[in-house]
């Protein structure tokens, strides 16, 4: 018996468990499946995917060069500064709240309670959010921006707890042992580390945070999904298009730019 | 380019050397985000003083939604379990089909460029539709109901795991890809044995995760009638019945923090 067949023999035993995972997941695939009826399906459903993508192709083009508030162009713009805002607000009031619920800073079932908080935060839906928040503020952008912020300090968080639990503590000691000041230990021992890591995040955040503005149109948040639910209700296809062709357009430009200002960050 | 349009500080070290110091884009930046700041609260129409006058205003739904409707309970259970089972049936689809899309998308496995760029900008193209809009387009082409959200929560899966497989398998070490390549396998032989034990554990971990995702989003997908429980969240908020929303949240939390945690524990293991 030579080297290479020892070290295979070395290599436990893993048949018995894959072969019951495959099997719970053809379970669980066989039980899901319950939940598909197809009687449901309209019979016209071809014609309107083919009127969808003909009014991709043919959009209307004098509401995609529109200057006015309800022209595409405004809408983008009001929709990346709901998104934009939302972001800013979400980043900063999400530091303390990280900083609350990492465990090597404050003691542990403090830190455990605000994890929960965070939890709760994050599951429920922003759509429910945006109806609480319309009350406060009335319909339009501003209650988007609210929304926006609550929703991101959930996600924020918790990526931030992971950078600061990897906080390299041996830098503190050694900036102690020559003589920093507590502030000079926070602002040259702790801040390096973490803004760059934070900035990342919050940039990734906003990537996301674009994304779901447009649907707080749904409950009248302000931004591009408003109009965009409008069109498609009213079958107004070319119009759905001109919008669509806006916002991919859109969210594939700020996706290539937050991809490069991020690797630029993580690289230094 | 910042670097020569700036004027940089040139420093002489005791030794003769010269080094000059970068210049520092921080304030800039600082800057732009204040700017972009102000501007978009001008466009949202920004006012804290509204906040702190009506924030309680707040609190009102949430109050209550505070003692929630135990009796509603038998309601939820069915088109909570349909809710699980459309992120379920969505994300296992989605997950397989990822992985012949992601071979053909990166770029080292396959060797015609054209395809894998044409594959990566699918996907991006796939992945910048929000979830919610794919479900509303959805239920126009297939009709009002599960199959719908399934359907939308499929192609945000194939886009999300897609992705970050590629990237994965054009990171994955090429050594013992190309010494089996050489004694002759075919591609996807040599991918079987080479390339898919490396990005098997992101693989399953990074499936794991999105199907965690998956059941949040699908929790609100109902809103646009794509079925599960998001048409009863959506009927309770129409009918500004906060309590049975309170139920129906607590439930929902209960049961994200269950698969969280479930997920939470494997992909540990994984890793």
């Amino acid at each position: 018996m030579n080297v290479i067949e020892k070290q295979y023999k070395l290599e436990p035993n893993r048949r018995v468990t894959q072969l019951v995972t495959i099997f719970i997941l053809c379970l669980l695939f066989v039980w899901s499946l319950s939940a598909i009826e197809l009687e449901q399906l309209t019979t016209n459903g071809f014609t309107i995917a083919k009127n969808i993508l003909v009014g991709m192709v043919q959009p209307d083009l004098s509401l995609l060069v529109n200057v006015t508030t309800s022209g595409v162009p405004y809408l983008l713009i009001e929709t990346m500064a709901i998104a934009f805002l939302g972001t800013v607000v979400g980043s900063i009031l999400a530091i303390p709240l990280a900083f609350l619920s990492a465990s090597n800073i404050v003691p542990k079932p403090i830190a455990y309670v605000v994890r929960f908080l965070l939890i709760l935060i994050r599951t429920i839906p922003a759509i429910v959010y945006g109806l609480m928040f319309i009350r406060v503020t009335g319909p339009g952008p501003f209650a988007g921006v609210l929304t926006m912020s609550l929703v991101s300090i959930g996600m924020l968080s918790k990526l931030y707890v992971d950078v600061i639990e990897d906080l390299d503590i041996s830098i503190l000691e050694s900036m102690e042992s020559i003589g920093c000041t507590t502030l000079e230990k926070i602002r040259f021992g702790i801040l390096p580390q973490l803004l760059a890591s934070f900035l990342s995040i919050v940039i990734y955040r906003f990537d996301m945070n674009l994304r779901d503005a447009t649907v707080l149109g749904l409950v009248g948040a302000g931004g591009i999904g408003a109009p965009l639910i409008f069109a498609m209700n009213a079958y107004r296809w070319s119009e759905v298009g001109s919008i669509l062709i806006g916002l991919i357009l859109l969210i594939l430009i700020v996706e290539y730019m937050s991809n490069k200002i991020r690797t630029k960050l993580v690289r230094g | 380019m910042f670097d020569k349009l700036l004027p940089t500080k040139k420093i002489i070290l005791p030794n003769g050397k010269e080094v000059t110091e970068k210049p520092a884009l921080m304030p800039f930046v600082v800057v732009a985000i204040l700017v972009l700041t102000y501007m978009s609260a001008v466009i949202t129409g920004f006012n804290v003083e509204t906040i702190i006058k009506r924030i309680e205003q707040f609190f009102v739904i949430l109050q209550q939604m505070v003692p929630p409707t135990w009796a509603y309970f038998p309601h939820i259970w069915q088109p909570l379990l349909d809710t699980i089972k459309m992120s379920l049936l969505g994300s296992l689809m989605g997950v397989l089909c990822a992985l012949p899309l992601a071979i053909l998308a990166a770029s080292n496995i396959t060797k015609w460029k054209w395809l894998s760029a044409t594959m990566k900008f699918f996907l991006s193209l796939l992945r910048t539709l929000p979830t919610l809009i794919v479900a509303l387009v959805a239920t126009f082409v297939f009709g009002l109901g599960t199959v719908a959200g399934t359907v939308a929560i499929f192609l945000f899966t194939v886009a999300y795991v897609g992705k970050l497989l590629y990237e994965q398998i054009e990171n994955a070490n090429m050594d013992a890809y190309e010494a089996m390549n050489s004694m002759g396998l075919t591609t996807i032989q040599s991918f079987r044995y080479a390339i898919f034990p490396q990005i098997l554990p992101n693989y399953l971990s990074t499936s794991l995760f999105c199907f965690e995702g998956n059941v949040r989003y699908a929790s609100i997908l109902g809103y646009v009638g794509a079925g599960g429980i998001g048409l009863l969240l959506n009927e309770s908020l129409g009918w500004r019945n906060y309590a049975n929303v309170g139920m129906i949240l607590l439930l929902l939390v209960i049961t994200v923090f269950i698969i969280e945690t479930i997920s939470e524990h494997y992909r540990k293991k994984l890793m």
